[in-house]
């Protein structure tokens, strides 16, 4: 392979067990993949050299969006990236972390005022609600098989 | 042309600050080389689990805040049950206590080795980040190798007890949904002891790593001890000798609302609290296994310590702790009884759960209401009770490094390492409190 597959991984609102099943499949594959991947964006690898967001081939995305600057960074790695898979329950469908969705008044009546002062969204939305999402990676933490074979097939297209 | 005012006058924000879990942000400013304003904020988006658990039933509450952080998920997993078990007076057998300690001990060594390989090893080869280490250099070579070996026998650990490693799905109320194959458990004994030597290369290079920061104010090291340094059960001892049950420690854990901040920080009684692998080697290092002791008792001897970078090394050391332990009750079982969990009799009543989690004590208070149902709960973290310290100890940082006329970029570097030795978990951090803005 004359190129390596540019990859980015990102997260929102969710406890990043993605992440970390992610980095556990790394001890298995780690040889291979730093041959023919370039982790372009990974916050729990490396520093981001400037904040530009940079080209991506595929682009993972785990948790749920809960604010305005989570939705527009959201729409910048959508332009950014060929390919665009949620990963984890709270990306494909927005559960746990939008469980306040579906609080009862006396709920809602306590976090408002948390809500209020830092702007959070009124909804927290599953990703396909706010981009065109390419592929799913269901599961809670996501489904490791699943994930291998899209990275698999992603890594023989490129 | 260099500016000379940009030495003087400079404003430092740090949006997300990486290899750390979850997010957290910075910002400084610094008007004529003197701190002007100085925030260390959580910003994770809440995702309000304390609001959530209200109206479930005690059985679903463990599964359901596991997701509250996935590295440590297996922390709130067990810290949940041990508050559901205390509100119904259910005893855990001893089999199933050993079974917790096993997978708890897989969750040390793949968490501590997350935190030391992958985010700050590459601080002290000052490179930013372990896929960067030169595979032709064999040191570099040999240490990307071992990050990945120890790594995956934390991994294997947990995987092999709680089925995941996680959100581990076997452990429940009162013991195990399916229990593990001793011949699995048996098998992990050989990768322990391979994984052992490259702990103890890790320990030194913590050992020699020449990052220094003394905490100048009056501190409160703190955490839960038992005779077999085993995490999941004990007493609550503090730097300063006093012991407290566990169901008192919320008595003395002072609130702190830090307005900026998605998270609320704590004191304890009046002091600084400081929590974690630092706070419990200077109060408990004496328990450590005994194979561990022999063989570190050279760095042993730099506890107590008050620099707070020895959070790392007291990380490592924890590490070789675990594999030792591991091995000791890997080679004590003989044989895996078929218990099933006990059938829960509900009533109105209140339990504690305190363990210490990789990052620091965890406290769970749960009220139950007549039919077993969450009436409300609290839940205390680690990096939480850590954020006053934390901000505390990066403003003496960067008071030190101005006066030693350090540039931006140095301060900025220096900071992220220190802010990384305390190995906050903000995903944790930022989803609990009942904060009260007014």
């Amino acid at each position: 392979m004359d190129k390596k597959l540019r990859v980015g991984w990102f997260s929102f609102t969710c406890c990043e067990d993605s992440t970390i099943l992610f980095i556990e499949l790394l001890n298995q594959h780690y040889q291979d993949w730093l041959k023919k991947i370039d982790f372009v964006h990974a916050r729990a690898l490396r520093r981001e050299t400037n904040g530009e967001l940079q080209k991506m081939d595929v682009a993972f995305v785990e948790g749920a969006i809960s604010s305005d600057r989570q939705e527009e960074k959201l729409k910048k790695i959508r332009e950014k990236t060929n390919i665009l898979i949620a990963v984890g329950s709270c990306a494909c469908v927005g559960s746990p972390s939008n469980q306040r969705n579906f609080f009862n008044r006396e709920n809602l009546d306590e976090i408002k005022p948390i809500l209020d002062k830092f702007k959070y969204k009124e909804k927290v939305l599953k990703l396909s609600e706010v981009v065109k999402v390419d592929e799913l990676i269901p599961g809670c933490p996501m489904n490791e098989e699943i994930f291998l074979r899209m990275m698999e097939k992603y890594l023989e297209i490129s | 042309m260099h500016d000379p005012n940009s030495d003087l006058n400079f404003d430092i924000n740090l949006e997300e600050i990486s290899k750390i879990e979850g997010a957290a942000s910075l910002q400084i400013k610094v008007r004529d080389k003197k701190i002007e304003d100085l925030k260390f904020s959580i910003s994770e988006w809440k995702r309000f689990y304390t609001q959530a658990i209200k109206g479930k039933p005690a059985t679903a509450i463990p599964q359901l805040v596991a997701r509250i952080c996935g590295t440590c998920s297996n922390a709130h997993l067990l810290c949940s049950i041990e508050a559901v078990e205390k509100a119904f007076n259910i005893i855990p057998s001893a089999q199933t206590m050993l079974l917790r300690k096993l997978l708890y001990y897989g969750l040390i060594i793949r968490d501590h080795a997350l935190h030391l390989y992958i985010f700050s090893l590459p601080d002290v080869y000052g490179k930013n980040s372990i896929l960067d280490f030169d595979e032709n250099d064999p040191i570099q070579h040999q240490l990307l190798d071992d990050t990945f070996a120890v790594k995956e026998v934390g991994n294997q650990l947990s995987i092999v007890v709680g089925g995941r490693s996680v959100h581990a799905p076997y452990p429940t109320i009162g013991g195990f949904l399916k229990l593990p194959k001793i011949e699995e458990i048996k098998s992990l004994k050989p990768k322990l002891l391979e994984v052992r030597p490259r702990i103890i290369k890790l320990v030194k290079i913590f050992t020699q790593a020449p990052f220094i920061l003394k905490f100048n104010y009056p501190i409160t090291f703190s955490g839960l001890v038992s005779p077999d340094f085993s995490f999941l059960e004990g007493f609550i001892q503090t730097s300063q000798g006093k012991t407290i049950e566990e169901k008192n420690l919320g008595d003395h854990l002072r609130g702190v609302i830090i307005p900026y901040s998605q998270a609320r920080g704590f004191m304890f009684d009046s002091n600084y609290l400081m929590v974690g692998a630092l706070a419990r080697l200077n109060i408990s290092r004496d328990r450590l296994n005994q194979k561990t002791k022999i063989d570190l008792a050279d760095c042993l001897n730099l506890f107590p310590s008050t620099n707070l970078f020895h959070n790392n090394l007291a990380q490592a050391i924890e590490i070789l702790h675990a594999i030792d332990s591991s091995i000791d009750l890997i080679d004590r079982l003989e044989k895996i009884d078929l218990e099933a969990p006990p059938k829960i009799n509900f009533f109105e009543t209140t339990g504690i759960g305190v363990i210490e989690a990789p990052r620091g004590t965890l406290y769970y208070q749960l009220n139950f209401n007549n039919d077993g149902t969450v009436k409300k709960g609290e839940i205390i973290v680690p990096t939480g009770q850590n954020q006053i310290v934390m901000e505390k100890a990066i403003y003496q940082l960067v008071e030190d490094l101005l006066a030693g006329g350090k540039t931006k970029e140095e301060i900025v570097n220096e900071v992220e390492k220190l802010i990384r030795a305390f190995d906050p978990c903000m995903s944790c951090a930022a989803h609990f409190l009942k904060v009260k803005w007014r």
